[in-house]
């Protein structure tokens, strides 16, 4: 008997097609009304309510010729009842239409007439000038969600609800929180957005570089958190990274010519291509050279590959951190078998790495590649020189743990997992290292 | 223009000790350069100066007063600006150029307009 909750797998499609089609429409339709109205959070709540009325009437009156139109018209509507809500309370609206030219056009019955709205100049999502206002408007989005008065995880939770067009619940499970600490974490940073004006704009040319890699460190927070989460009883949150990957094809859409959005992208796709092979039946973390390389993406493998290429013809001599990790991730996607890898080729790009950005957990996957290329003693002897800014880190035990029992040294080999269990962050893996004991 | 309110932490400082001169000297180039934004601000006396006042029980209650600063920090208020800017950008890059930024912090916090 089927399960009267859940609609039969085609309409679970289509209703899946359906809410992504939404959030992809009101997602611009929200740049735009954000900088109309100057309020961010007065725009989402506008959106919100279009996009909901969307996914009530659209599976019935069908899905409209162009959906950011229908999406803009009623949101538009929805923010001028809104403002007058408000304004009836102070001065907001008075302020909102001094912001905003496209909104005095506006009937004076928000519920009166359909027409009219296709006219709007600099609004039409088909139009030349429309298309860079509305890249404009996404960019001001991406920056104020990013922007680096706000803490790293409010700007993750606020790309999630903006960009993502996640509810809070919905973000609420992606990022193992509480939905009411969520709810809180939102408010506190549309209140700062609001109060402390944070600008909806494109950052200056002079502060843009810094800007810009704010944003794709967000994405990669982002993509990190979903792709090996740092707590909780899975080792991946399928719904992050694909909200990662999302953002990463937004930022690339937007900057083409940008090597940093190419490098992440790339290197999400590769990462991300083992998801079907990382974990096994029973959700255990598989090692990498234990995975089966026939359930790897080949598609996605592809992409990030042909990227890769793509961002090094632009990058020149100096290549971003990005784009080699993902160069070095492609090493591993590329070899048909672990014997396979090319780990000469990986160690020299760690070195690139290690050049362009220092640490010890490059130089941490540096000496497990070294191993790989040199034998457990070399990489036994690169973790050894690196071993003083890594006591705290189980990755770093774990690969002393497997140099050490490759070198017939068992006692020490025990001793280091021992640690590395005792370090480890989330249940998948702790569990993996406990199964070595 | 919204106002903010720049409010310098640092190490409990006396302004008026000669080993400040080298910093006044900082606060001076901040107060020239930012001349057209600078709405008003104070320097204060060092910590060892201040009184921490409560009323117990309500308005009108028993007036306590406590020798020192509200709380016991290695860094403390010395002093503030209000600054006239339009967003919290351009407030950011006003509060890195006074000295107490990389001697200690500053915090910044819109001012509630009135009126």
């Amino acid at each position: 008997m089927t399960d009267p909750v859940t609609p039969p797998p085609a309409a679970a499609d289509a209703a899946d097609a359906l809410a992504s089609a939404v959030r992809e429409a009101g997602r611009e339709v929200l740049a735009t009304l954000a900088r109309q109205v100057g309020d961010l959070g007065l725009a989402e709540d506008a959106v919100q309510d279009a996009m909901e009325r969307a996914l009530r009437t659209w599976p019935r009156d069908g899905v409209p010729d162009v959906p950011a139109a229908w999406l803009r018209v009623v949101a538009r509507r929805r923010a001028i009842d809104l403002l007058r809500a408000e304004g009836s309370r102070g001065r907001r609206e008075e302020r909102a239409v001094e912001l905003d030219p496209d909104l005095r056009g506006e009937p004076g019955d928000p519920h009166g007439g359909d027409g009219g709205d296709g006219g709007h100049d600099g609004d039409d999502p088909h139009g030349a000038q429309g298309s860079s206002v509305l890249h404009d408007d996404l960019l001001r989005l991406v920056f104020t969600c990013c922007h680096p008065t706000l803490s790293p995880v409010s700007r993750v939770a606020l790309s999630l609800r903006t960009l993502c067009g996640l509810s809070e619940e919905e973000i609420a499970v992606a990022l193992l929180a509480r939905p009411d600490a969520v709810a809180r974490r939102l408010v506190r940073a549309r209140q700062k957005i609001r109060q402390a004006r944070i600008p909806y704009r494109v950052p200056a040319d002079h502060e843009l570089p810094e800007r810009w890699a704010a944003v794709l460190a967000t994405v990669h927070l982002l993509f990190t958190e979903g792709h090996t989460a740092s707590t909780g009883a899975t080792l991946v949150r399928p719904a992050l990274v694909d909200q990662a990957l999302r953002l990463g094809r937004l930022l690339h859409d937007l900057e083409p010519g940008d090597v940093g959005a190419i490098g992440l992208l790339a290197l999400m796709l590769l990462q991300d291509s083992r998801r079907a092979a990382r974990v096994d039946a029973d959700g255990r973390p598989v090692l990498l050279a234990d995975q089966d390389r026939s359930r790897w993406d080949a598609a996605a493998i592809d992409e990030g590959v042909r990227l890769i290429g793509e961002g090094l013809r632009r990058a020149g001599e100096r290549p971003h951190p990005y784009l080699v990790q993902a160069a070095i991730a492609a090493c591993h996607a590329l070899a048909p078998t672990p014997e396979a890898t090319d780990w000469d080729a990986i160690v020299s790009w760690y070195d690139v790495l290690l050049a362009l950005d220092p640490g010890p957990v490059v130089a941490l996957n540096r000496a497990v590649a070294l191993g790989e290329r040199d034998g457990p003693a070399a990489g036994l002897a690169a973790l050894d020189a690196i071993a003083d800014g890594l006591d705290g880190h189980a990755f770093a035990h774990a690969t002393r743990a497997v140099l050490l029992r490759r070198l017939g040294r068992l006692d020490e080999a025990a001793s280091a997992d021992r640690r590395a269990a005792d370090l480890a962050v989330n249940e998948a893996t702790r569990g993996l290292i406990r199964d070595r004991l | 223009m919204p106002l903010y309110a720049a409010m310098l932490y640092q190490a409990d400082l006396d302004w008026s000790a000669p080993e400040q001169a080298a910093d006044l000297v900082g606060y001076h180039e901040f107060g020239e350069a930012a001349a057209a934004i600078i709405r008003g601000g104070a320097a204060l006396f060092p910590t060892v100066t201040a009184t921490t006042v409560r009323v117990e029980g309500g308005r009108g209650g028993d007036v306590l007063t406590t020798d020192g600063p509200f709380a016991e920090t290695k860094e403390v208020l010395t002093g503030f600006y209000l600054l006239e800017c339009a967003d919290l950008d351009e407030a950011v890059a006003q509060a890195a150029r006074i000295p107490a930024a990389w001697n200690g912090a500053v915090e910044v916090r819109p001012v509630i307009p009135m009126g």
